[in-house]
C-alpha cells in the first residue's frame, strides 16, 4: 500500500469527506446496536427523534450545542495554530468559576453591562490560563498537549475545593454548590418554554467573528502560517512566539465563555458536574468541522443531536447511552482518514 | 507521628510500589511506543480499556493470569489501531491519540453497561492476594515494603529489567530505537521501519493495558468509571522526565508515588488543615513541575511525531 499525494483536491471532495466519515462511522457502530440486540434503522430512528423530533428536543439539542459550538471553536483556532490545546475542560470551568465569584453577588451592575462584564471576566480568565502552557511551550518548549491535560485535572480539584470550601452556598442544604448568579447576570431565555439562553446567539457570533478573525486579518493569517510551517512563518518576519501567545487567549477565551453560558445560561450556578466533558467534545467538533470555524456550528449541532439522542434513545431500548461517546470517537478517527484521503491516492502494488 | 516519621514506615514503602505499578507499566509502555517514533496518547483510554477487560474476564470466570494476558491483547489491539492511523497512514499522532483514548474509554463504558446493566453497586472479584516472597518477607520493615506485594508489581520490576535489555542488548532493540532517531537510516539497513512501530506501538499498548487491569484485578477488585483519572497522562509526563530511558522511568514512577503514598498520609496527620484537594493535586502539578525541571536537556527521540513515507525525503 502505498500514499501519493493528490495534485488538487476537488471542492466536492473536500465538502463530502465528512459526511462520508459521519456515514462510516455510523455503519461501524450500528455493530454495537445489534450487539444490543435492537434492529440498527429503529434505534438510529429513535436516536434521531430524540435529537429533532419534537420541539422540546430541538431546543434541548441547540441548548448542549451552545458550549460545544464555543470548546469547538476554541479547539479549531489553536489547532490550526498547532498549539494542541487538550485544556478546553480546565479553561471552561475557570471560565464558570469566575463568573460565579463575580456574578454571585461580589459585581451588581445593570443586566446590558452585567452580561458582557461577566463573559469578558470568564474569556479573560480561560485565556490566562492556556497562557501558562502556551508560555512553558514558547520559552522552555514542555509539551503543552500534556500541560493542558494536567491543567484539567488541576481545575477541577480547585473547583471542588471552592465549592466545599469559600464558594459554598450556605442555602444548599450540605450540596456542594455555588450560590446562583444574579437576575442582572443571568442569560435570557430566547425561546418560550425552553432551556434555551442568549448563549446560543453568542456561540453563534463568536463563530462568523472567529471565521472573519481567520480568513480576513493579519492575525488569522498569522495562526495559519505558524500552524502550517513555524519555520517558514519565523523566516518571513512573523512572530511565532507572540502568534502562539495570541492563538492561545482566543482559545482559552472561547473555552472560558462556554464555561460562563453554562454557569449563567443553563444552570444558573456552579457545580462540579457543570460539564459533562464539553472540553473535551469540543475537540471532537473541531476535528468533525476540520478546523474551519463556520463549519463548527453544523459540527457542535450534528454531535449535540448524537448526545441528546442517545440519552432519550437508552430510555427507550436497551442500548446504553454511552453510545454516543462511541459513535463521536468513531466519527473523529474516520474524519481524520476521510481527510487524509482528499489529500492522498492510496495505491496498491 | 511526624511528616518526615512517615518515610520510616514499612506501610509508606509498601503503599508507594504499589501505586508506583500502573504508573511503571503506562510509563514502560508509552517509552516503548515513544523510542519507535509514535507519540500514543491513546494511553488514558488504553488503560481504561485494560481495567475494564482484565476485570470483565475474570468476572465472566476466567482466571487472573489469563485476566492480564487477555487486557494485554486488548491493548494491543488498540495499539494496532493507534498505528494504522498514525503509522501507516501518518496521521496526525497527537489527535488519532486522542481520538484512541475517546473510543477506548467510551467502548469500555458501553461493553460494561451492556454485559451488566443492572449493576448500581459495583461488582467484585478476587483480586490477587498479596505473595509474601519466601525468607526475603520476613526481613524486618524492609521485607514487609519490599517482599509483601501482589505478583503483578513484581512482574512491574521484572518488565524494567525486560524492557531495557531489550531495548539496549538486543539487535531487535537497536532497530526499535534507530525507526524513531533516523528510520531513512533504518530502512537504507533493511529494516521494515513501519512494520517495527507497528510492532512497538502494539507491545507498548498491551503494557498500558495492563498497567490499567493493574487497578481493576490488583489495587482494587471493582472497575469504577473514571478510575484511571489521569494516570496515563501522568505516565506521558514521567517519560519526558526520565529522558526515554527505563531505569529512569521506574525512578520517576517510585518518586512520583512515593510522593503520592506520602502524601495521603500526611493529609491524616493531626494538626493538618490544607483542604484535601490541594494534596489530590499533588501528582498533577508534580508532572508539571517535573516537565519544566527536565526541559533544557530533554532528547526527544528525533523522527518522534514525523510519519514516514516510503520513498519520501523530509
Amino acid at each position: 500500500m502505498r500514499l501519493e499525494p493528490r495534485q488538487s483536491t476537488p471542492l466536492w471532495m473536500t465538502l463530502a469527506a465528512p459526511l462520508v466519515a459521519i456515514v462510516a462511522a455510523l455503519v461501524v457502530c450500528a455493530a454495537l446496536v445489534i450487539w444490543a440486540g435492537e434492529p440498527v434503522l429503529h434505534a438510529y430512528g429513535l436516536l434521531f427523534k430524540g435529537a429533532a423530533g419534537s420541539r422540546f428536543a430541538l431546543t434541548e439539542t441547540l441548548t448542549r450545542a451552545t458550549p460545544m459550538i464555543l470548546t469547538g471553536l476554541a479547539a479549531a483556532i489553536a489547532f490550526r495554530a498547532k498549539l494542541w490545546n487538550i485544556g478546553g475542560e480546565g479553561q471552561f470551568y475557570v471560565g464558570a468559576l469566575t463568573a460565579t465569584w463575580l456574578g454571585s453577588g461580589m459585581v451588581t451592575l445593570p443586566p446590558w453591562l452585567m452580561i458582557p462584564f461577566l463573559l469578558l471576566a470568564g474569556a479573560l480568565a480561560g485565556g490566562v490560563l492556556l497562557l501558562v502552557p502556551a508560555i512553558l511551550k514558547n520559552r522552555l518548549k514542555v509539551d503543552e498537549v500534556v500541560t493542558t491535560l494536567l491543567l484539567n485535572f488541576i481545575v477541577l480539584l480547585i473547583v471542588n475545593y471552592l465549592l466545599e470550601g469559600p464558594l459554598k452556598d450556605p442555602m444548599s442544604m450540605g450540596w456542594p454548590q455555588s450560590a446562583p448568579i444574579i437576575d442582572e447576570g443571568v442569560l435570557p431565555g430566547i425561546v418560550a418554554r425552553s432551556r434555551l439562553h442568549l448563549g446560543f446567539v453568542i456561540a453563534l457570533a463568536a463563530a462568523v467573528v472567529t471565521w472573519a478573525i481567520m480568513r480576513f486579518t493579519v492575525w488569522g493569517y498569522e495562526i495559519r502560517a505558524v500552524g502550517f510551517n513555524a519555520a517558514a512563518a519565523a523566516f518571513s518576519g512573523i512572530g511565532v512566539n507572540r502568534t502562539i501567545i495570541l492563538t492561545a487567549l482566543l482559545s482559552g477565551g472561547l473555552a472560558g465563555i462556554a464555561g460562563v453560558g453554562e454557569v449563567a445560561g443553563t444552570k444558573g450556578y456552579l457545580t462540579l458536574d457543570l460539564s459533562p466533558g464539553f472540553g473535551y467534545a469540543g475537540i471532537a467538533v473541531a476535528m468533525l468541522a476540520t478546523l474551519h470555524p463556520l463549519a463548527v456550528i453544523a459540527s457542535a449541532l450534528f454531535l449535540a443531536g448524537i448526545y441528546v439522542g442517545a440519552d432519550s434513545m437508552s430510555r427507550a431500548i436497551n442500548v446504553p447511552t454511552y453510545i454516543a461517546d462511541v459513535i463521536v470517537a468513531s466519527c473523529v478517527l474516520s474524519v481524520l482518514v476521510s481527510i487524509m484521503l482528499t489529500r492522498f491516492r492510496l495505491r496498491w502494488k | 507521628m511526624d511528616i518526615l516519621e512517615i518515610l520510616l514506615t514499612a506501610g509508606f514503602w509498601a503503599a508507594t510500589l504499589r501505586i508506583a505499578t500502573p504508573l511503571i507499566f503506562g510509563t514502560l509502555g508509552e517509552l516503548i511506543c515513544e523510542r519507535a517514533g509514535v507519540l500514543n496518547l491513546g494511553i488514558e483510554g488504553i488503560m481504561t480499556m485494560g481495567a475494564m477487560s482484565g476485570w470483565m474476564w475474570v468476572y465472566m470466570g476466567g482466571d487472573l493470569v489469563t485476566g492480564v494476558l487477555f487486557a494485554a491483547f486488548v491493548g494491543a489491539l488498540f495499539g494496532l489501531l493507534h498505528s494504522i492511523f498514525a503509522v501507516h497512514l501518518g496521521l496526525s499522532q497527537h489527535v488519532t491519540g486522542i481520538g484512541i483514548t475517546m473510543l477506548a474509554s467510551s467502548l469500555s463504558y458501553f461493553v460494561f453497561r451492556m454485559l451488566l446493566p443492572n449493576a448500581t453497586t459495583p461488582p467484585k472479584i478476587d483480586a490477587f492476594d498479596i505473595l509474601p516472597v519466601p525468607i526475603l518477607s520476613e526481613i524486618p520493615v524492609l521485607g514487609v515494603a519490599l517482599f509483601m506485594q501482589t505478583p503483578m508489581t513484581y512482574a512491574a520490576f521484572a518488565v524494567v529489567l525486560i524492557v531495557w535489555y531489550g531495548l539496549y542488548r538486543t539487535p531487535l532493540g537497536l532497530a526499535v530505537r534507530m525507526v524513531g532517531e533516523n528510520p531513512l537510516a533504518a530502512e537504507a539497513q533493511g529494516i521494515n521501519v513501519l512494520g517495527l512501530r507497528t510492532g512497538a506501538v502494539m507491545a507498548g499498548s498491551a503494557l498500558m493495558s495492563v498497567g490499567g487491569a493493574f487497578l481493576t484485578m490488583s489495587a482494587f477488585d471493582a472497575f469504577f468509571f473514571g478510575m484511571i483519572n489521569g494516570r496515563g497522562w501522568i505516565c506521558v509526563a514521567l517519560v519526558i522526565f526520565a529522558s526515554w530511558r527505563p531505569g529512569k522511568a521506574l525512578f520517576g514512577a517510585l518518586l512520583f508515588a512515593g510522593i503520592d503514598a506520602w502524601q495521603v498520609r500526611v493529609q491524616q496527620l493531626p494538626g493538618v488543615t490544607i483542604p484535601y484537594q490541594f494534596f489530590l493535586m499533588a501528582p498533577y502539578v508534580l508532572s508539571i513541575l517535573a516537565m519544566i525541571v527536565v526541559s533544557r536537556k530533554a532528547l526527544y527521540p528525533k523522527a518522534l511525531l514525523v510519519p514516514f513515507r516510503r520513498g519520501e525525503r523530509t
